[in-house]
């Protein structure tokens, strides 16, 4: 067992690897040990794999109903073992909508990271090869949008479209592809005129090809790094809206507008405002030491930029 | 070279804690408010204007009722009388047109100038040709920028005489005095600071009525001047030292912007405030226990009801509306969210109105809802959805209805928003349900009869957008019952009219009433002669003082 | 709330500033352009009847038609955003429907709040963040870096308004150590008076000690909070650097010749990575500017960011436009100098 976990490993780290195949896992796994001796990088992963566990078995673990509560009966309870996080203003668990609100945090993260980073992929990358008006205009577009306080562009495109979890993805969306932008352009910078780029021009692959199948690929690793960093912020960012008032529906338990209606209890109440508070700050911290040993690990370089 | 490289960053960090432990240590200077000042914590961001003839919200009722006179006042002792303000006496002629005025001789403005029959004549004049928000108040008694002058006028210094189209109930006419855009304004001062304006179709007149300068400024001739308002900030109220009657107790009243109850408490158990005037209920129960501090408060003329669009077939359903009144969960909403700052009330008219009848017949009655959609053929439910504007009660009002409706087998999506947000929604007719609240225009049961009972014409460009046209409850024989009521001269058949109105309502309306307002406020207890009134411009603050 | 991606080098020689100048000009005006679209858009789309928020709910129909008339919001679209386009480009952007005053007027005023409280906050972080980056550089992968990296990583992932609750609750309600929201007590509003917007400062001037206190004992505790983000940012930041140059050949050249290592660190590295360290702080400083906006809604703080949100949410648009307007131009500025600084410090640039 042993020795074939060896051998096993020797195959990974050879210097001569047989197969393309080979060599792709072996970076991989190369990658994989420099992200697993970091300690806190594995308690980010190991924070975000609960996280998806926990999203997938709301229904098991969850003790009570997320939206229904006794409001003459069990309000504003304090934690005791029957309620481990207390009940709120409307005598829920606390506990369970927590637990149901961790669905609402991945659907955001995930959604707005599959809608913002090809966006930004692809203007950034289309920019970064064509060069000339279509940068100049492109880049432009992205500066308006970076121009704006991110903050306020959300507020107001939510306040445009409607609130609701949806209309929240999507503000926090627009917001949040000019960086991508802005990186993948600066990717395709440095490999525009490599040897590599000519090459595959001179075999008379078309300028979209060149751009799908060549350039994107090689943004994509730091693309990864940088919205794994950004999910933490994506999380503050819908909570910031729901504790305004303008993420999610009642009575679904998104956690920031618990916060924000728990809010109203804070000097009485503590534990109302207090548990999905807790909640935000352990998922988000995941999410940073996540991104940070992702980019130590893809990134040998090791820039902070 | 190693204890230097240390002592070189402990200095550093030395420093860095320092900074901290300064800020930390910022402890505030001493809490309490100065003796000649009453400091009340309270949401006024609703003020758009100080001018008395276009405010028309919560919290510039109270400060123009402090601030301004009118001809008569509501009797606060009982609030379906009124008592004289600048007029000494009036009369009702036999065939119940016209309304003479005697004021009060020798009475000054702020500033100084004297009262007179031209100053109140002015003052109608130019709320009737400004036509801001408020001017329909007086509008409806036939007055228009043609004849105004004519039918508002003063025969001396001494008399102002009110003619009005229709014999009306005098009652109605008297009340609708009261409110706060009959205020008399100084017609000498106002004047100075009128600016010129280009007269067009929509507006003819050629100077603006001092409309601009007003919107921040005073020329009324209560105990209280209006120093300074900076909106979203504060407003500060001085003495007017000039007033006729009783001068105010304090120098200075000042309202400052808080909105959150628990701050507001904070505030008050700190001492940084006087009063709080917007607790919720848990903060509430935490002032009536402190030993420092006390609670006050009174029914307002405001109620919160959810309404059901009828332009929704299942909406439009008898049953449908009958059963939604059995799945309000009224007692535990009563006892939780809106305890103490509320009472379950269910008819349209508030407590305190003439004609209001108190009955509360519906009770939280899951099968009897049940029982009544199966009726109506919706024994499998249905979905709608409710338009909440994102504050409280009424998201937790909302969320507590959902809840039992569900109970029903009805699925409601709330689709929470801004207040304008929903509003603008509401006014548009796009709902399915509205939760929201409709406080009096004027201490008089035609206001909310008149928005509750009656549609003229319920087609989408009706002119006339009351509460039945927005959920679109189309009712021609009770619009004309509204109507008739108003021309019913003896007060105490008037009443019976309204009752009548009211168990229609409560029996048929698409509105489901749920609680009347009860204003409350913390008070520290240095602070003494603190009284709210019936209405928010009767929450009168010259007779309050501190030991 | 920081992008850190912004973060561009530039590098241009002296005689291309001036092309380079131009040019910036030219982006700058295109970026407005489209800031005054955006904003028009949003304020179109936007399900709030701006009239609405003017005249209030009780107004019957015939003012509420005469008032949309005279918002010009009758007319056609192209003709709006063509007197929008207009006004602004006077320095107008109209008066605010909330408090009836010119938006430049309002900002005026709200806009120093913001200022001194972000600029207290940016303060609090270089002054903390910055020794704690340089100690965790030189111990790297000691106690003192790891929890120099919790610190980071907690600050990064802490929602602000939430840590603003708590701080409240701890530091005002139970244990009374600072003042309560707002800027100062009302006890000061007519004793002390107004003039720079910069309260601290103002009370410098008039030499009102006890405002001071009373002001500094309610900014203290928002500009704290706000420093521990930028702390977070600053001292992530500054350790990066400081490896950086640690790793240079000229560090071993000195302690070859026995310098001391105080030396080293604080007059040698340091002083190299100062140059990408300002403008990280100026980002930083940017982005507080921006990001005050929950902390103002926490503190009830009446900066430029409550400002913006209030009438958001009353479709008070010329606000918006205006604020929005300012804050843009504060964040192109700020990128201006950044870079400029980052060319005049940078020995590298400058000797090309």
């Amino acid at each position: 067992m042993t020795a074939s976990a060896d051998t096993m490993r020797g195959w990974l780290l050879s210097e001569q690897p047989a197969s393309r195949m080979q060599a792709r896992l072996g970076r991989a796994y190369a990658s994989w040990q420099r992200f697993s001796a970091n300690r806190l990088a594995v308690l980010g992963l190991a924070i975000i794999l609960l996280l998806v566990f926990i999203a997938i078995f709301a229904d098991q673990l969850a003790p009570h109903s997320p939206v229904v509560g006794d409001l003459q009966g069990s309000r504003l309870l304090p934690p005791s073992t029957e309620h481990w996080f207390g009940t709120d203003d409307l005598g829920r668990d606390i506990l369970s909508r927590i637990i149901f609100g961790s669905r609402l945090t991945l659907f955001v993260v995930v959604l707005v990271a599959i809608i913002a980073a090809p966006v930004g992929l692809l203007i950034g990358t289309v920019a970064g090869y064509a060069g000339g008006w279509t940068d100049a205009i492109l880049m432009r577009i992205t500066d308006i949008f970076l121009a704006f306080p991110k903050l306020i562009l959300a507020l107001a495109f939510v306040a445009a479209l409607g609130p609701g979890i949806e209309n929240a993805v999507l503000a926090i969306a627009i917001t949040s592809w000019p960086p991508y932008a802005r990186i993948a352009r600066a990717e395709t910078l440095t490999v525009r005129n490599s040897d590599y780029i000519a090459a595959v021009k001179l075999m008379g692959a078309s300028p979209l090809r060149i751009v799908v199948r060549h350039i994107m690929p090689l943004c994509i690793s730091s693309l990864i790094v940088r919205v794994t960093l950004d999910m933490a912020g994506i999380i503050l960012t819908a909570a910031g809206l729901g504790f305004l008032g303008l993420g999610a529906q009642p009575p679904l338990p998104e956690w920031g507008a618990m916060i924000a209606s728990g809010r109203r209890f804070i000097l009485d109440q503590w534990w109302v405002a207090a548990a999905p508070g807790g909640a935000i700050l352990i998922v988000s911290l995941g999410f940073n030491l996540l991104g940070d040993g992702l980019r130590d690990a893809l990134d040998p370089r090791g820039g902070e930029q | 070279m190693m204890m230097g490289k240390i002592n070189g960053h402990l200095r550093l960090m030395l420093a860095g804690a320092a900074v901290s432990a300064l800020f930390l240590a910022a402890s505030p200077a001493l809490a309490e408010t100065p003796a000649d000042t009453l400091v009340q914590a309270w949401a006024i961001d609703d003020i758009i204007t100080m001018d008395p003839g276009e405010a028309f919200e919560i919290s510039t009722g109270e400060i123009t009722g402090n601030t301004y006179d009118m001809l008569v006042r509501l009797d606060i002792n009982d609030t379906t009388k009124v008592v004289g303000g600048i007029a000494e006496s009036w009369e009702v002629s036999e065939d119940g047109l016209t309304y003479t005025f005697k004021l009060k001789p020798g009475l000054t403005f702020a500033s100084g100038n004297p009262i007179t029959a031209e100053d109140v004549a002015w003052s109608f004049e130019r709320v009737v040709k400004l036509n801001k928000s408020p001017a329909f108040i007086i509008q409806q008694f036939g007055l228009t920028g043609d004849n105004v002058m004519e039918k508002a006028k003063a025969v001396d210094p001494m008399t102002f005489v009110f003619t009005v189209d229709k014999p009306y109930a005098p009652s109605f006419v008297l009340n609708c005095l009261t409110a706060t855009v009959a205020s008399v304004v100084d017609s000498k001062l106002v004047k100075e600071h009128a600016a010129v304006v280009t007269a067009s179709a929509d507006y003819k007149y050629d100077n603006d009525f001092g409309n601009d300068w007003l919107k921040t400024n005073y020329a009324g001739s209560g105990p209280y001047s209006m120093r300074d308002w900076r909106a979203n900030e504060l407003v500060v109220l001085e003495r007017n030292d000039n007033y006729y009657g009783e001068k105010a107790k304090l120098q200075r009243v000042i309202y400052r912007h808080v909105k959150e109850s628990a701050t507001q408490r904070l505030m008050l158990e700190t001492g940084d405030i006087d009063v709080a005037r917007n607790l919720e209920p848990g903060d509430l129960d935490a002032v009536s226990a402190n030993a420092d501090l006390t609670t006050t408060g009174a029914p307002k003329g405001t109620i919160y009801y959810i309404s059901l669009n009828q332009k929704n077939p299942n909406l439009a359903k008898p049953e449908v509306r009958e059963a939604f009144k059995y799945l309000v969960n009224y007692d535990a909403i009563g006892e939780t969210l809106i305890k103490g700052i509320g009472e379950i009330h269910q008819t349209f008219l508030p407590k305190g109105v003439l004609g209001a009848i108190d009955e509360n017949p519906y009770t939280f009655d899951v099968a009897k809802a049940k029982e009544l959609l199966e009726k109506a053929g919706l024994k499998d439910g249905f979905t709608v959805t409710m338009d909440v504007r994102n504050t409280q009660p009424v998201t937790g009002i909302a969320e507590s209805f959902q809840q039992s409706l569900s109970q029903a087998g009805v699925k409601m999506d709330i689709i929470p928003g801004d207040g304008k947000q929903t509003l603008t929604k509401y006014r548009a007719r796009n709902h399915d349900m509205y939760i929201g609240q409709w406080g009096v225009d004027y201490w008089d049961p035609h206001s909310n009869a008149e928005t509750f009972t009656s549609n003229p014409n319920n087609a989408d460009d009706s002119t006339t957008k009351t509460l039945a046209w927005r959920n679109a409850w189309d009712v021609p024989e009770l619009t004309a019952e509204t109507n008739a009521a108003l021309l019913e001269r003896d007060n105490a058949k008037r009443a019976e009219i309204y009752a009548k109105l009211q168990k229609a309502v409560l029996e048929t309306s698409p509105f489901v009433i749920i609680f009347q307002q009860n204003e409350v406020a913390g008070l520290r207890k240095a602070v003494d002669g603190y009284k709210l009134g019936p209405t928010f411009d009767t929450n009168f603050v010259a007779n309050v003082s501190k030991d | 709330m920081i992008d850190s991606g912004a973060i561009r080098k530039k590098s241009a020689s002296a005689s291309a500033l001036a092309l380079g100048f131009a040019r910036f000009l030219f982006i700058v005006a295109i970026t407005y352009l489209g800031l005054l679209a955006v904003t028009f858009f949003i304020g179109r789309v936007i399900p709030i009847d701006p009239v609405l928020a003017i005249v209030g709910d009780r107004a019957p129909a015939s003012v509420v038609a005469q008032t949309r008339e005279e918002l010009g919001l009758n007319l056609p679209y192209y003709q709006q955003f063509l007197l929008y386009v207009k006004g602004a480009l006077h320095g107008d952007f109209g008066r605010s429907v909330l408090t009836t005053n010119p938006v430049m007027t309002d900002i005026r005023r709200v806009f120093p709040a913001t200022v001194e409280l972000a600029t207290l906050g940016t303060l609090i972080g270089a002054l903390v963040g910055v020794p704690l980056g340089v100690l965790a550089a030189v111990k790297r992968g000691s106690l003192v870096d790891q929890i120099v990296r919790i610190v980071g990583l907690i600050g990064y992932s802490v929602p602000i308004f939430w840590l603003g609750l708590l701080a409240l609750l701890v530091f005002y309600a139970k244990l009374r150590w600072t003042a309560g929201p707002g800027r100062m007590d009302v006890v000061f509003e007519y004793t002390f008076t107004p003039i720079t917007g910069f309260y601290l400062l103002d009370a410098v001037l008039q030499r009102e000690w006890p405002a001071f206190r009373d002001i500094f004992a309610h900014i203290a505790l928002p500009a704290s909070l706000l420093g521990y983000f930028s702390l977070a940012y600053i001292s992530r930041m500054t350790r990066s650097f400081m490896l950086n140059e640690l790793a240079q050949e000229y560090i071993v050249a000195a302690r070859a010749k026995g310098l001391s290592e105080t030396r080293i660190i604080w007059r040698h590295a340091l002083r190299n990575a100062a140059v990408p360290l300002v403008t990280v702080i100026a980002l930083s400083y940017a982005g507080l500017l921006e990001g005050s906006v929950l902390t103002e809604t926490v503190f009830a703080w009446p900066g430029l960011g409550l400002y913006i949100t209030n009438s958001l949410q009353n479709a008070d648009m010329n606000a918006v436009l205006g604020g929005t307007i300012i804050i843009g131009s504060v964040f192109i500025g700020i990128n201006l100098l950044s870079d400029l600084l980052y060319n005049t410090l940078d020995p590298r640039t400058r000797a090309r």
